[in-house]
């Protein structure tokens, strides 16, 4: 970084904030300024599908750190302000308002957008997705006087809707494309038990079916028009299929991208003077080959961490073991790792008390999803960052439990231990 | 309203008046005092909001569910008989003046 010139991050998101309180924390004193084209102060996006929607928290609650934060740590935070020209040669970002800002290091933390819907009346009103607290606030007030709701898409954004919408006493239509909920991003039987309990709390779900025409009246959704013929009422149209990340400032200044920012082990482009971090930042996966791209809470904040270290003199590989939630009504899913490519899985647990899948990949255990158990997700967040080996042996033996796992491998870090049979499940959750 | 004091490990202090209806991790999330980190927002599934309360205080809060207890095993910093996770922690009426201890470490 050039002497005297400070941080620059474009979006302020869950990612910015982070970075800013780690370079502080790490006690980076140059100037840190944060560019967000959002009305409002950074917020957490997590509870706008689940609390917010279900109209348990409010706007204020939602705020990622207060007023104070930015004052006392002498953050400057440019909010309602879109970054539109990064002139990578001089460090200099252009603003919307024809401001200019200097920098010594540029971060893009510009995050991703909903992917819009192909089809036709995509564009009608009623028709809206769910990114940002407007959103929210739009569909909060729509779900009032809504009779027939579909959400297009059972990924987590569309079922923590469809959940929302069971706690306000209306039951959605959900559909997808594909022939399981939360696509490939959970293993089968987790997307069969939530499948399941959607339906038992009465959405209707449609999956392996293809909408093709929103249709309407003076402008206004009425219908959906599905590939085979069939035609639902729709007076509020939720989608819910995926996001693009925000790389066109990338992109016409000239840096690589690929489903995202191209950037190194380090969050860094190939120039320098610019990294990139959170959704908008595709990295090298650590424990897999090629990039991947992430949009998760963690990921956001713990590249953050990362960067922050390495613009202070401590550099390191970003290596961390993703992790991720979901909470629809009373089933709270945790994902430890990352289940891409596993073609084995064991289940331990009761579908009505709480379980969890293990998957595996050729033989190395890669992800654990947890359903209601939450010290199982605990207890794999730390098995699978130590690299602590389990097999699908090891699970088969009743006995087995994570944490018997973990101690026993504090014992003896170096290697691998023996099964040992006898050895009771201290606490019974594993 | 509750008078809420957070201890910093090296003796600093940030003292806040409270509405009742928060939390404890959200008044001190939206003051921005360093060391509650709060990642999932209150939602019992980061451990990331960690404090230490001061002997007795067990009496004021509500008591903690088995979820908070199992996540409050697998917390950054050591785990102490005061340990609560800070989001848990509601704030009432009734609370007067409150002490809370904020650990080194979240993550
Ligand atoms: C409804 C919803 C529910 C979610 N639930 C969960 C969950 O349960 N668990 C979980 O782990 N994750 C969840 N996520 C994902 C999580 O919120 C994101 O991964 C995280 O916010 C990413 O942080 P970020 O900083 O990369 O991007 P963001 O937080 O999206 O911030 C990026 C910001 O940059 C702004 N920006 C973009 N371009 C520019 C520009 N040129 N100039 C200025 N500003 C710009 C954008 O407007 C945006 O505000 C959810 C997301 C949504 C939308
Ligand atoms: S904020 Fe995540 S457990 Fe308290």
């Amino acid at each position: 970084m050039s002497p005297g010139s400070g941080v620059v991050v474009v979006g302020a998101g869950q990612a910015a904030v982070q970075l800013a309180e780690s370079l502080r924390e790490a006690g980076f004193t140059g100037p840190v300024t944060l560019v967000g084209e959002e009305p409002r102060p950074p917020y957490q996006r997590p509870p706008l599908s689940k609390e917010y929607l279900a109209g348990k928290v409010t706007p204020e609650d939602l705020v990622l750190r207060g007023e104070w934060f930015y004052a006392d740590r002498g953050v400057e935070l440019l909010v309602g302000r879109r970054a539109v020209h990064l002139d990578r040669a001089g460090r200099r970002l252009t603003l919307d308002d024809g401001a200019v800002l200097s920098y010594g290091h540029l971060v893009l933390a510009t995050g991703a957008r909903p992917r819009p819907l192909p089809i036709p009346g995509a564009d009608l009103d009623g028709v809206g997705n769910l990114h940002t607290l407007g959103d929210a606030q739009e569909l909060r007030e729509r779900m009032e006087s809504a009779r027939d709701v579909v959400v297009i898409g059972a990924g987590f954004i569309g079922l923590e809707f469809a959940a929302a919408c069971g706690a306000r006493g209306v039951s959605p239509v959900v559909l997808d494309v594909a022939g399981q909920v939360m696509g490939r991003a959970v293993s089968a039987p987790v997307a069969a038990h939530f499948a399941e309990r959607h339906q038992r709390n009465g959405t209707r779900l449609l999956l392996g079916r293809t909408p093709v025409e929103l249709t309407g009246r003076g402008g206004k959704v009425g219908a959906m028009r599905l590939a085979d013929g069939e035609s639902l009422p729709a007076d509020m149209v939720v989608t819910g299929i995926g996001v693009l990340p925000n790389v066109e400032l990338a992109e016409a200044a000239g840096l690589e991208t690929a489903d995202g920012i191209v950037v190194d082990q380090y969050l860094r482009t190939a120039d320098p003077a610019v990294s990139a971090i959170g959704d908008c930042a595709a990295f090298p996966d650590p424990r897999g080959v090629g990039r991947i791209r992430l949009e998760s809470v963690q990921n956001a904040a713990d590249q953050a961490r990362c960067l922050a270290a390495a613009l202070t003199g401590t550099a390191r590989p970003y290596t961390t073991l993703p992790w991720f939630w979901s909470y629809q009504g009373d089933l709270r899913l945790q994902i430890a790792g990352l289940s891409t490519g596993h073609d084995h899985t064991v289940v331990r647990g009761e579908p009505d008390e709480g379980f969890s899948v293990f998957c595996f990949r050729e033989g190395s255990l890669v992800a654990v999803e947890s359903v209601n158990r939450a010290p199982d997700h605990m207890a794999a967040r730390r098995l699978l960052t130590a690299g602590i080996r389990v097999t699908p042996d090891d699970l088969s033996d009743p006995g087995f439990s994570l944490r018997t796992q973990l101690t026993r491998a504090a014992a003896a870090p170096a290697r691998h231990q023996p099964r040992n049979r006898g050895t009771p499940s201290g606490t019974g959750a594993a | 309203m509750p008078k809420v004091t957070f201890v910093q490990p090296d003796g600093v202090e940030t003292v806040l008046d409270l509405p009742a209806g928060s939390t404890v991790m959200r008044g001190a999330v939206a003051a921005g005092v360093r060391g509650v980190v709060a990642e999932c927002g209150g939602n019992l599934m980061c451990a990331t909001c960690h404090v230490y309360t001061v002997d007795g205080a067990g009496d004021v809060f509500a008591a903690m569910t088995d979820d908070e207890d199992e996540l409050l095993d697998c917390t950054a910093a050591p785990r102490r008989d005061t340990s609560r996770l800070s989001c848990q922690l509601g704030l009432t009426e009734g609370m007067d003046e409150l002490v809370v201890h904020v650990p080194g470490a979240q993550t």
